[in-house]
């Protein structure tokens, strides 16, 4: 590990939960302009979880504040692997270890509604899966590394050679970021048939642990989104932020636009792209190596 | 050569001797014990010896000449022929006995007419021979073992079966000394036999509770895997008779599938996707499940199964890029995913078992179809791995039910309260089969990293696609058994002592295989892969692909993965470990207990809910299966036709390729 790698790691672990929260209340702001409402203060999302930190502790039964809080460790180390340089392949799959985490968490404590949002969250798991797997391979075919240090050393920005993925990815992003056709699992929206099926059992702390832990995926997933724009080149991180940045508008405008879907058309349309965009470039990147 | 002649006869003599015990008794338990362990001591010592002092680079090889131990091998070869048709007859199952004769006439005839004599040896240590040695005299006994207890249980709950458990102690047994024969042999027509003797012992063995049901699964698995004896005797006669070779090992000196071995080869690999259940043969494997646990166990784990995947990895060096390769490949890929999605739809917990080792023998063969060393290293792992973690399974999940009378997967709802013990055992298993610091999914890694590398495309789509729904029917039995209903009791366990002889060694073994994996690849995989792919052979993979590197002699995990992943995950494997002892820590912590959330309508506990009527009304949560999607129902006909047509027209290629041009 360099010294290099250390430091982006520690920025990673202290600067994440802040511009997530900073990212999440800009999106409130704008839904609610989309909306014609005026929305929430932009620190809005900064209060919630502090608030749910200090309230009581409570909980379901004996295992579930542990798998919460295995759920947020397992979350926030991927995180690390990833700032650290280190195989894309290997976060992806401690984020799979995460995800299972906070899914016994639901299954634990045996309520109706928790169990739906665990079974419609690992129906999500499925749905993305393939994509986020075959990015990592669309990553390794052009670099001929997953280290994620490697990647980031490529002569041109990767979303050159690796379109299809890219579109791929973005559709997956959807789910992963809970915005609405595909927020089968839990949402914020009091119009959605189910609210918060996955957390709906949590309260408190446990629910904070939980809130954190999104915030670090979040960082982690744009920062796979913005793997496709960095190259060699220094200059490149700022065309990659500014990519970030629309990638999240986009999703919010999504978010607004379409109603959610039933979940069949979640699995099967996430498939179809994956086969058809991901797997022609995979095809393609294939052929040319 | 005593050494190997003990590890082959000994489950034999044990067997004999068990035939004769009928009753359940002290003394049965011993001569179980005493063979299971004998044969676990003798294995454990054989691979050190071997190990520290022979020659297993090149193989050593035992006894040119063999004419007696022939004559004895045909005339038992004729028994079983014997008393397949005398079953046959018996149930009016007749095309079997077709099956049987065209398998079993040709060898008795080479055997005697002295065709197949040979100098060469007809048997031949080295690395992969030890590690299978390994694998089946470990879990294998581990299964013995284990089946001491489940049967006596098994006869106390099925009081309608006859009791004939000595018989079936004894065919366990037997199983053992096939499949060490079958591993150790280099000889064609030895192996012939040895695979034959697993044929017939796997249809006895699920046939063992006679009931209908019973008896029509035990001839699909007999008359599969027949034709899987047919297609290897071809494989013989065309080796004997247009190469004039005798042994498995002539055939692998060959630098690249030349046409001339096309034909053989062809032959060999169908008669391996037969034994390891590939589609279109895996409904025999499904079938197996009215079997008693530990014939599920054992063929779905150590032995049986993994005779053609074993196989296959022995012939994977010829196979790159070639027609066969591709067949392999294909069957083995397509197998893996849709396997994985049958498996969701299941909710007989030994179904999902079932299932899951179709889909992940599936993958060992995509793996060995490959023919690079990368993938015959995953291969060999994924083998490893799946044989303890596999066995582990189905013997909790006999276990359970033997403890509830039931083995589905909904009814092991709330399993980590009410049997502590069993629920941490099968949280290993699934954590070991799904999520990754643990073996599966590392050998699992490697094979992606493999196959992006073989330029197979479609398999890196089956493996992506595969992974993903794996996890789904894995992780909601986990939820499941996870789930916590309030105020239910720990109950009491009717497990056995032999039981938990077994099971405990075998998750010991689980855990204990993640941290040494690397020094299993140093000393035993990597050696292997080097020597297989050695010289010429590896010209043609490098040739072929370019990109790929044969691994790296001095490094204890192959290429695929770092020193520096090894290191993360170690730290993941050890969060995990200290999960349970965080548990205590967090607890300590004061907290109020609440009721979980059911719009506020609980009637008192967890429960029960007042529903629209203001009745108090239970409530049952099931777990998600799709069957309107894909159930088995839907698409496993679908599968078996596609994959059946798919395997005629490559073969036919094949035969037509190699015999005629």
């Amino acid at each position: 590990m360099t010294t290099y790698s250390l430091i982006s790691v520690i920025l990673y672990l202290i600067l994440s939960p802040v511009i997530a929260c900073l990212f999440s209340g800009v999106d409130r702001i704008v839904t609610a302009r989309m909306q014609g409402r005026r929305g929430p203060k932009l620190l809005q999302p900064f209060y919630d979880i502090m608030k749910l930190f200090s309230k009581e502790n409570t909980s379901v039964n004996e295992i579930q504040k542990i798998l919460v809080m295995a759920h947020c460790f397992f979350a926030v180390f991927s995180g690390a692997i990833f700032f650290a340089g280190e195989d894309i392949l290997l976060v992806l799959f401690a984020l799979t270890m995460a995800e299972v985490f906070l899914i016994l968490a639901a299954y634990s404590v045996n309520a109706a509604y928790s169990e739906i949002g665990a079974q419609r969250e690992l129906l999500q798991m499925m749905a993305y899966e393939p994509m986020t797997l075959l990015t990592a391979v669309g990553f390794y075919l052009s670099v001929g590394s997953f280290k994620v240090g490697d990647i980031i050393r490529s002569d041109v920005p990767l979303i050159v050679k690796m379109p299809g993925f890219f579109l791929g990815f973005c559709f997956i992003l959807v789910i992963k970021f809970r915005k609405s056709p595909f927020d089968l699992a839990t949402s914020h929206h009091a119009h959605q048939e189910v609210i918060k099926g996955l957390t709906g059992d949590l309260a408190g702390p446990a629910y904070g642990f939980s809130e954190l832990a999104e915030l670090y995926e979040e960082i982690l997933m744009l920062g796979m989104a913005g793997l496709f724009f960095i190259s060699s080149d220094k200059i490149s991180i700022i065309w990659a932020a500014c990519a970030v940045v629309i990638l999240l508008f986009c999703m919010s405008l999504v978010d607004n636009i379409f109603p959610r879907v039933k979940w069949e058309s979640l699995l099967k349309s996430s498939w179809i792209v994956t086969l058809f965009a991901g797997g022609a470039n995979l095809v393609i990147l294939s052929l040319v190596r | 050569m005593p050494e190997l002649a003990f590890l082959i006869l000994f489950p034999f003599a044990t067997a004999f001797i068990l035939f004769f015990l009928k009753r359940d008794s002290k003394v049965r338990s011993f001569f179980v014990f005493f063979g299971a362990f004998g044969e676990l001591a003798a294995s454990i010592c054989f691979a050190v010896d071997s190990l520290l002092h022979r020659d297993l680079e090149m193989g050593t090889f035992f006894l040119p000449d063999t004419h007696f131990s022939d004559m004895i091998m045909a005339a038992v070869e004729v028994c079983l022929m014997l008393i397949v048709f005398f079953l046959s007859i018996k149930y009016k199952k007749y095309f079997v006995i077709l099956l049987s004769a065209f398998g079993t006439i040709p060898a008795v005839y080479l055997d005697f007419s002295g065709i197949s004599e040979t100098t060469a040896s007809h048997i031949k240590v080295d690395y992969l021979t030890m590690i299978m040695i390994l694998v089946v005299g470990i879990v294998g006994s581990l299964i013995c073992v284990y089946a001491v207890g489940y049967i006596r249980d098994y006869h106390h709950h099925h009081k309608e079966f006859k009791d004939r458990s000595g018989y079936f102690l004894s065919m366990l047994f037997v199983f053992l000394g096939a499949m060490m024969g079958l591993i150790s042999s280099d000889n064609l027509m030895w192996m012939y036999f040895f695979w034959e003797i697993t044929s017939v012992c796997s249809f006895l063995l699920i046939g063992y509770s006679r009931t209908s049901e019973a008896v029509t699964n035990s001839f699909r698995a007999l008359w599969m895997n027949l034709l899987g004896g047919c297609g290897f005797m071809a494989a013989i006669i065309f080796c004997i008779c247009v190469m004039e070779i005798t042994n498995i090992s002539q055939l692998l000196v060959f630098a690249t599938l030349p046409s001339m071995a096309v034909f053989p080869v062809a032959m060999l690999s169908f008669a391996a996707l037969t034994k390891s259940a590939q589609m279109p043969f895996s409904r025999w494997l499904l079938g197996a499940m009215v079997a008693p646990t530990p014939t599920s166990a054992l063929l779905h784990s150590a032995t049986m199964v993994k005779a053609g995947v074993y196989l296959l990895l022995r012939l994977s060096p010829m196979m790159g890029g070639s027609e066969v390769g591709i067949m392999v490949t294909v069957i083995g890929g397509f197998t893996f995913f849709a396997a994985s999605l049958l498996a969701i739809t299941v909710t007989d917990g030994k179904k999902v078992l079932a299932y899951s080792t179709i889909s992940n023998l599936g993958l060992i063969t995509a793996a060995a179809g490959c023919g690079l060393p990368e993938a015959v290293w995953a291969g060999i792992m994924l083998l490893i791995f799946h044989a303890v973690t596999k066995s582990m399974m189905f013997m909790s999940v006999g276990a359970y039910e033997n403890s509830t009378g039931s083995r589905d997967v909904e009814d092991m709802h709330g399993m980590i309260v009410r049997y502590p013990r069993l629920a941490f055992v099968m949280t290993i298993g699934i954590f070991g089969m799904s999520v990754v610091p643990m073996g599966m999914c590392v050998a699992k890694w490697a094979a992606l990293k493999a196959f992006i590398d073989s330029g197979y495309v479609y398999l890196t789509m089956f493996l992506c696609f595969g992974s993903a729904t794996t996890l789904f029917y894995w992780v909601k039995w986990l939820g499941k058994i996870f789930s916590v209903s309030r105020g239910s009791m720990k109950h009491e366990y009717t497990v056995c002592f032999s039981e938990w002889l077994s099971i405990y060694p075998l998750s010991f073994i689980a855990v204990f295989l993640c941290i040494v994996y690397p020094l299993i690849s140093r000393f035993a995989v990597v050696p292997y892969i080097q020597n297989a792919f050695s010289g010429s052979l590896s010209r043609f993979v490098t040739a072929a692909f370019p990109d790929s590197t044969i691994v790296p002699a001095s490094s204890g995990t192959v290429a695929a993965i770092s020193t520096e992943d090894f290191v993360i995950m170690g730290v993941m494997l050890i969060c995990m470990c200290i999960l349970p002892l965080a548990m205590r820590f967090v607890n300590s912590v004061q907290e109020r207990r609440v009721l979980s959330y059911m719009s506020g309508f609980n009637a008192g506990d967890d429960r029960s809910f007042y529903d629209s009527f203001g009745e108090e009304r239970g409530q049952y949560l099931s777990n998600w299966y799709m069957q309107d999607l894909f159930g088995e129902k839907k698409i496993l006909t679908g599968c078996l036709i596609l994959t059946a047509v798919f395997l005629i027209c490559i073969m036919a290629s094949c035969a037509v390729g190699g015999l005629f041009l």
